[in-house]
């Protein structure tokens, strides 16, 4: 059988395929067909030599084998030191090889480098930084997933992912229906509490344009709400676009490149369409890494920009808090110990770690910060990201794979995790679950809206 | 054989050596592409120029970058050889003599004493790298023959040109053996591994570039390597 049903080189197109894809529980006859699915040779060679540019090329091939990313690797240390794990030889052993061998590979090879491509690396680029050459491993295997994704050979939930955002323009089933009367649902249940809240949406000329993860839609509703009082309570000029809403990026993590491009279009087509100042994501990592960073060069914009500014959520609460737009009550302060998370998607990748510092020194009473060991860009992985967390194939790798953040964590004394980045977020909760670790996680709005002082003018009459 | 050597296989050698790298250097250059590569190299020059020179300059500095202070035997034995690879070549009294009766370039000459101990420092990492290969796990599971085979190429002129130096055995058999491995090395810097003479340079500041323009350079104080 050259390809299966479920499982084959053939995105998901529509809802329906999407529907039957699902139905496959597990994705049980999906790895079932992966098994028999036959490697088209000439496809890979020839997308090698289209795309394998001199910067790929060159890092393959001077690689001096020293070894110097092996402790780099959270992956490789959790493994009792595998050589196996170390980052130069999974990379040398799969793309390095496929290359070698000119794409001459068999079906146990791309099983092989699936496994090595989605759970022995989360493309958290923390190796780039330890190698002499500067050769980012992450982004050779951010490559290796695109290839593998274009044979077929790619985890059932991201083919699922993919699909969603090539279906919906969100990683799940979240239309733009769904997501405004949610939006709106939310913002009513808090009016009594903040008179004159709202959501607008499709506001033309708006200063903030707010994207979201669709996760926040479907499950964690509340965070929208929580996103609307504290615009609200800044005074801020913003709007919900009703297309084009979603920041998250599964596509990335599949190596999906059209349905990465499909997605930050949409977002930037609400840019071009509302025109607004700027546009403000929510704290998700991954979200701002794929619109913000890579989006603008999946969709060909030479300048390496989205049509607007586009900046995390981190750096609007920075601003809000620095210029007083948002008061914190001195007194409602955290004052138990707590750490901050950094997020390799905007921290490593984006340089935003002194921001989430300032937010600190807002929110958190003199004397109870406590740093985790590495931070800023040279922090671990939370142990789930690059869509690790969410593959059941990889689960018991993944769980090992907290082992990191979890002795991390320990090792500060915090009480609590502040982790604005829903990879992370989910990581943490997951690690307090399985290890049972004594600490609270969160994100920062609902952390916010306990300490910000409501102005006068936007109380409740009654209170 | 010496007149040979030093005339026109040197000259044929350097030759080689820099036209070779020029041409990677160039191939490089010509292979990058800002939307395969996602990167606006050409956009923001500032920012450009300075994430190279900032991820360039902190791995030029001994112990200067994280990566290096959490592995000082690797540090120590890279800036051993490295610093007598770079320097030894170029101002070694007898390789100035012969450059400029070559070619009549003229470079300064650095005292005996620091060239003497810059070639044994070389010798010593070398031994260190190799035996960081044989030791050490993870290095292992890199390492090939063809490994080895670039850590003889480098080794070869420098244990032959210590080997002359103090008049151990036949001089002149020996000065040849040393000319002979150093214009091997010249030869081959371009076709493989060594070609990091220069790559080390390009790759460094692309990855520099790919921090400092796209990565956060522009939002921060820029990373630190």
């Amino acid at each position: 059988m050259p390809e299966g049903t479920f499982c084959n080189r053939t995105p998901i197109q529509s809802e329906k395929a999407l529907k039957r894809l699902l139905e496959d529980t597990g994705g049980k006859t999906y790895y079932q067909e992966m098994k028999a699915l036959e490697v088209d040779r000439d496809l890979l060679w020839g997308t090698i030599q289209k795309t394998l540019k001199s910067r790929l090329r060159t890092w393959l091939g001077i690689c001096a084998h020293c070894g110097m990313c092996a402790d780099s690797c959270f992956l490789y240390r959790i493994s009792k030191r595998d050589p196996r794990q170390v980052p130069a030889y999974k990379i040398q052993s799969t793309l390095g090889e496929i290359v070698r061998r000119k794409g001459n590979v068999d079906n146990a090879f791309m099983h092989m480098a699936m496994e090595t491509a989605w759970a022995k690396c989360t493309c958290c680029n923390r190796c780039g930084l330890y190698c002499p050459h500067g050769i980012d491993m992450g982004v050779m295997f951010g490559y290796l997933r695109g290839l593998l994704y274009q044979q077929g050979f790619v985890p059932w939930e991201l083919k699922i992912g993919a699909g969603m955002h090539r279906v919906y323009r969100a990683q799940m089933d979240v239309t733009d229906k769904d997501f405004v009367e949610t939006f709106e649902w939310m913002v009513e249940e808090y009016e009594e509490d903040y008179p004159g809240l709202t959501v607008p949406v499709d506001k033309q000329e708006a200063d903030i344009l707010y994207t979201v993860n669709a996760r926040e839609v479907k499950h964690y509703p509340e965070d929208l709400a929580e996103a609307a009082i504290l615009f609200h309570l800044a005074g801020e000029d913003w709007t919900v676009p009703s297309s084009g809403w979603e920041q998250t990026s599964l596509a990335m993590f599949a190596g999906d490149w059209e349905a990465c491009k499909l997605q930050v279009q949409s977002v930037y087509g609400a840019m071009e369409r509302l025109k607004p100042k700027r546009m403000v994501g929510t704290e998700c990592g991954h979200a701002h890494r794929a619109t913000v960073v890579e989006g603008p060069y999946w969709a060909g914009r030479p300048d390496g920009r989205p049509p607007v500014r586009s900046i995390h959520y981190v750096e609007w609460l920075a601003e809000a808090l620095r210029t007083g737009k948002l008061r914190i009550d001195p007194e409602k302060r955290i004052r138990v110990p707590v750490t901050i998370q950094d997020s390799c998607n905007y921290i490593r990748n984006h340089g935003l770690k002194e921001i989430t510092r300032e937010i600190i020194s807002h929110i958190v009473a003199p004397g109870y910060f406590r740093e985790m060991s590495p931070n800023r860009e040279h922090n671990y992985c939370c142990g789930g990201g690059g869509g690790f967390n969410g593959i059941g194939l990889y689960r018991p790798q993944r769980n090992q794979a907290l082992i990191t953040k979890r002795d991390q964590l320990l090792a500060t004394g915090a009480e609590m995790v502040i982790a604005p980045c829903h990879n992370c977020w989910d990581a943490i909760r997951d690690l307090v679950e399985e290890f049972h670790v004594p600490i609270k996680w969160s994100f920062l709005k609902p952390l916010l809206i306990k300490m910000v002082q409501v102005p006068e003018h936007l109380r409740p009459e009654n209170s | 054989m010496y007149e040979f050597l030093a005339g026109p296989m040197f000259i044929l050698s350097l030759c080689v050596f820099f036209v070779g790298l020029l041409v990677r250097a160039i191939w490089y250059v010509r292979g990058l592409h800002w939307q395969m590569d996602r990167v606006a190299y050409g956009m923001y020059p500032g920012p450009g120029i300075k994430g190279a020179a900032r991820s360039i300059g902190y791995w030029l500095l001994p112990f200067g970058t994280y990566g290096w202070r959490a592995q000082p035997f690797m540090t120590v034995a890279f800036f051993l050889l490295h610093l007598g690879a770079v320097l030894i070549p170029l101002f070694l009294l007898g390789h100035t003599l012969v450059l400029k009766a070559a070619t009549g370039i003229a470079l300064p000459a650095m005292p005996a004493r620091i060239a003497d101990f810059l070639s044994w420092a070389a010798v010593i990492g070398i031994a260190m790298l190799a035996l960081r290969r044989i030791a050490l796990p993870e290095v292992r599971i890199l390492t090939s023959a063809y490994d080895y085979f670039i850590l003889l190429v480098t080794a070869a002129p420098f244990i032959t040109g210590l080997v002359a130096r103090y008049h151990a055995g036949d001089y002149a058999f020996w000065l040849s053996l040393h000319m002979f491995f150093g214009e091997v090395l010249l030869i081959l810097a371009p076709f493989t591994k060594l070609s990091h003479i220069i790559l080390f340079f390009m790759s460094r500041a692309q990855i520099g570039m790919d921090y400092g323009i796209k990565r956060g350079g522009i939002n921060g104080k820029g990373m630190a390597w």
